[in-house]
């Protein structure tokens, strides 16, 4: 491990970090939201535990690695992005802008298979996947919960031929965008979803989606976050898994100042397929953070885990894999293999498993490995008249597809790598 | 072919390097004009490899004495890069394999690279296209392999016909190939070594580094160079091949023994 400078944590400019949510809480109450408001009793729970819950320190394990100071200097109030330009939706896909407030299912009409979740099913059913996957009480979701306006909750029957974009641009406005997203698998139901949630300015994105898959269900999650210098990403993807489901989850995120990414999986009684794919890339002065936790509470269950992560100027990498394989989860495969690239002196990569196996008969791999360019890769490419620097961005770009290919073909559009690298106009 | 008012193309003299702190090229000396072919034979272990990556400008090694003008221009200060623009190619003993690089757009910026090198114009991706189909049939490689990563799960042999590929598409003055021929079966040996004869003309140079003269059968040396320790202890025709294949190397270590007294060599 390679280790390098740190920034000193620092409050928001003049303001106490408890005062920041303070104001937060007291702006976000004010502000109404369009329709039945069907989140308000959680979200009153919800801002009554972040009140009395202390912001995540480094003290705190969790958060040891990553600085929420680039939170704290955010404009503690509500953002109502301004619709940014997009690029042209797909034949296969269905786009549904998030911006916080308003319906994004207003004037749409869903593909067969997709249905709007409402009233008392809502209600009742809003919460119980993060319960499963011990997500409740995480600061993020606090976070999100005390401030989401509205809630995208859709069950899917059957397999959806439509690619389901679910797409947010939190601009260069100030402030905090809050987005709740619940997808119910039922059994045997399929469906492929792309996140894209983008930033240019100084605000936060706060999502949380939680997903339930029926038996023999499969869901196929892509996510593509590049972020903005002064921008903020706080993300939780909670899972829950019957038999026989399947879930694959990619994921790319960086070029956020904080961007970090919390994948929450539980196989409710084993014997389900769950895999895991991501980037994540620091570079500047930037924080990517992935903590991954995944139960298996029964048996013959499955998993697939890689994560790759890129550390260039003073960025700062952070992974976290823990997988729990309780007694009941005899005979669970697991695979956690963590790739790093480290491409700078100053820049740092912190990767850890965190594996808690109390059944016998499994087979739990995993792996990490730092390097920085092989010498005799970059050498092989200049031989060939290909100078330096642009050797070791084929390098980069060779070692960030292996993930970004698994996107859905709905993210080409896109560009994953230009997006994440910024190396295209916005 | 042998002629002695062609242009020297490549000159080394007395070059040494070193690997770390262990002296490897000892003092290499070799002249190569225009037309000729050049085989280099030794041991292994006897800087043949090195001498092709020093030449080639690898980071590893650390050129600690004498010159070598390419075109009659210093090579050693050029970044490898810029080398293979102005015609320098290797064909590497052990071809690196790159994760995650498509074949097709390696090949098709390394031999925009050299087209600048050369002054012409770069060719766009259709453009390429055609030409990378008709060069692929110069080493009869299936385009299949032009879709994968560079080198990835390629096959002995497949790796090797990807470097002449390579060498068909960047059109080198002076070619170094590497053991091009090890690892290659019969059939592969014949259309590698023919690819190599359809490029050699009288205005490029090849240098073959090679083990076997079942190569030097097929592609006709103009010289054959006897590497040791370093050094290049003996040059002769083909027919220096021939005896090599019948004495084998023992000789090199009575040579060597005598080089090691005079005390010219050693300073
Ligand atoms: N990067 C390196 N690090 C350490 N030693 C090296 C390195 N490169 C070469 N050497 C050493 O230098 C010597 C010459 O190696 P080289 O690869 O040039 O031999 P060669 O003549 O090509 O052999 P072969 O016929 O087996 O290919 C060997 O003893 C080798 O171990
Ligand atoms: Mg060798």
């Amino acid at each position: 491990m390679v280790a390098a400078s740190l920034s000193t944590p620092t409050a928001a400019a003049g303001a106490a970090p408890g005062s920041w949510i303070a104001a937060l809480l007291a702006n976000a109450t004010g502000v109404a939201s369009a329709g039945a408001d069907a989140l308000a009793p959680s979200r009153s729970r919800a801002a009554q535990a972040l009140a009395q819950t202390p912001l995540p320190s480094r003290r705190v394990e969790a958060w040891r690695f990553t600085d929420l100071a680039p939170l704290t200097a955010l404009s503690p109030t509500l953002l109502s992005p301004v619709p940014a330009a997009q690029p042209e939706v797909g034949a296969g896909s269905l786009r549904l802008n998030l911006d916080g407030h308003s319906d994004p299912l207003a004037g749409i009409s869903l593909p067969a298979g997709l249905e709007p979740i409402g009233g008392d099913e809502l209600n009742a059913t809003l919460g119980q996947v993060l319960a499963a996957t011990g997500s409740a009480e995480l600061w993020p979701v606090l976070l999100n919960g005390a401030t989401a306006r509205n809630v995208l909750a859709l069950r899917v029957r059957g397999p959806v031929a439509t690619t389901l974009e679910l797409v947010s641009d939190a601009g260069d406005g100030e402030g905090i965008l809050p987005l709740r997203l619940l997808l119910v698998l039922e059994p045997e139901a399929s469906l492929e979803v792309l996140q894209v949630h983008r930033s240019g300015g100084a605000n936060l994105t706060s999502f949380v989606l939680e997903a339930r898959l029926g038996e023999g269900a499969e869901l196929r999650h892509g996510l593509l976050a590049p972020g903005a210098e002064t921008g903020c990403l706080l993300a939780t993807v909670a899972v829950e898994q019957a038999t026989g489901s399947r879930y694959s989850g990619v994921s790319a995120h960086g070029g956020w100042a904080l961007g970090r990414l919390e994948p929450r999986l539980v196989q409710r009684e084993g014997a389900a397929h769950s895999a895991l794919k991501a980037l994540q890339l620091a570079d500047g002065r930037q924080i990517s953070d992935t903590h991954s936790q995944m139960v298996f509470e029964g048996p013959d269950g499955r998993l697939e885990q890689l994560h790759k992560a890129v550390a260039d100027g003073q960025g700062r990498s952070v992974f976290n894999g823990a997988v729990q394989v309780p007694r009941a989860a005899q005979r669970t495969d697991a695979a956690q293999l963590s790739r790093n690239l480290l491409l700078s002196d100053r820049a740092r990569i912190d990767t850890k498993p965190e594996l808690e196996i109390v059944a016998d008969d499994v087979r739990c791999a995993h792996g990490a490995t730092v390097s920085r360019l092989e010498q005799d890769e970059l050498f092989y490419l200049q031989s060939r008249g290909i100078a330096a620097d642009q050797a070791a961005r084929l390098l980069l770009r060779g070692f960030c597809e292996e993930v970004l290919q698994e996107l859905p073909e709905a993210a080409r559009p896109w560009q994953p790598l230009a997006s994440l690298l910024g190396e295209q106009g916005r | 072919m042998i002629r002695p008012d062609a242009p020297v193309l490549l000159e080394i003299r007395d070059l040494t390097a070193r690997v770390e702190d262990q002296p490897i090229l000892k003092g290499v000396s070799l002249t190569i004009r225009a037309g000729e072919i050049h085989a280099v034979m030794g041991r292994n272990g006897s800087g043949k490899s090195t001498l092709s990556k020093v030449l080639a400008g690898h980071p590893a090694y650390t050129v600690t004495g004498g010159t070598v003008l390419y075109k009659g221009e210093d090579l050693l200060s050029l970044e490898p890069e810029l080398r293979a623009r102005a015609g320098l190619f290797l064909g590497f003993q052990y071809p690196v394999e790159i994760p995650g690089v498509s074949n097709l757009e390696f090949l098709r910026v390394a031999t925009n690279a050299r087209r600048a090198g050369k002054g012409e114009e770069e060719l766009d991706t259709f453009a390429f296209e055609d030409l990378v189909r008709e060069r692929l049939q110069v080493v009869q490689m299936d385009p299949a392999f032009l879709e994968r990563s560079v080198n990835e799960g390629f096959s002995g042999g497949e790796k090797k016909r990807n470097e002449i590929l390579q060498m068909a598409l960047l059109d080198p003055l002076v070619a170094v190939l590497d053991e091009t021929d090890s690892g290659l079966d019969i059939d592969a040996l014949r259309i590698v070594a023919g690819g190599v004869n359809h490029l050699a003309g009288p205005d490029n140079a090849t240098l073959l580094i090679t083990h076997y003269q079942r190569l030097l059968d097929v592609i006709t040396p103009d010289y054959v160079h006897v590497m040791a320790a370093g050094r290049i202890l003996r040059t002769g025709g083909k027919e220096l091949a021939l005896e090599l294949e019948e004495r084998g190397y023992d000789w090199v270590d009575a040579e060597l023994a005598a080089l090691e007294r005079t005390p010219a060599e050693v300073g």
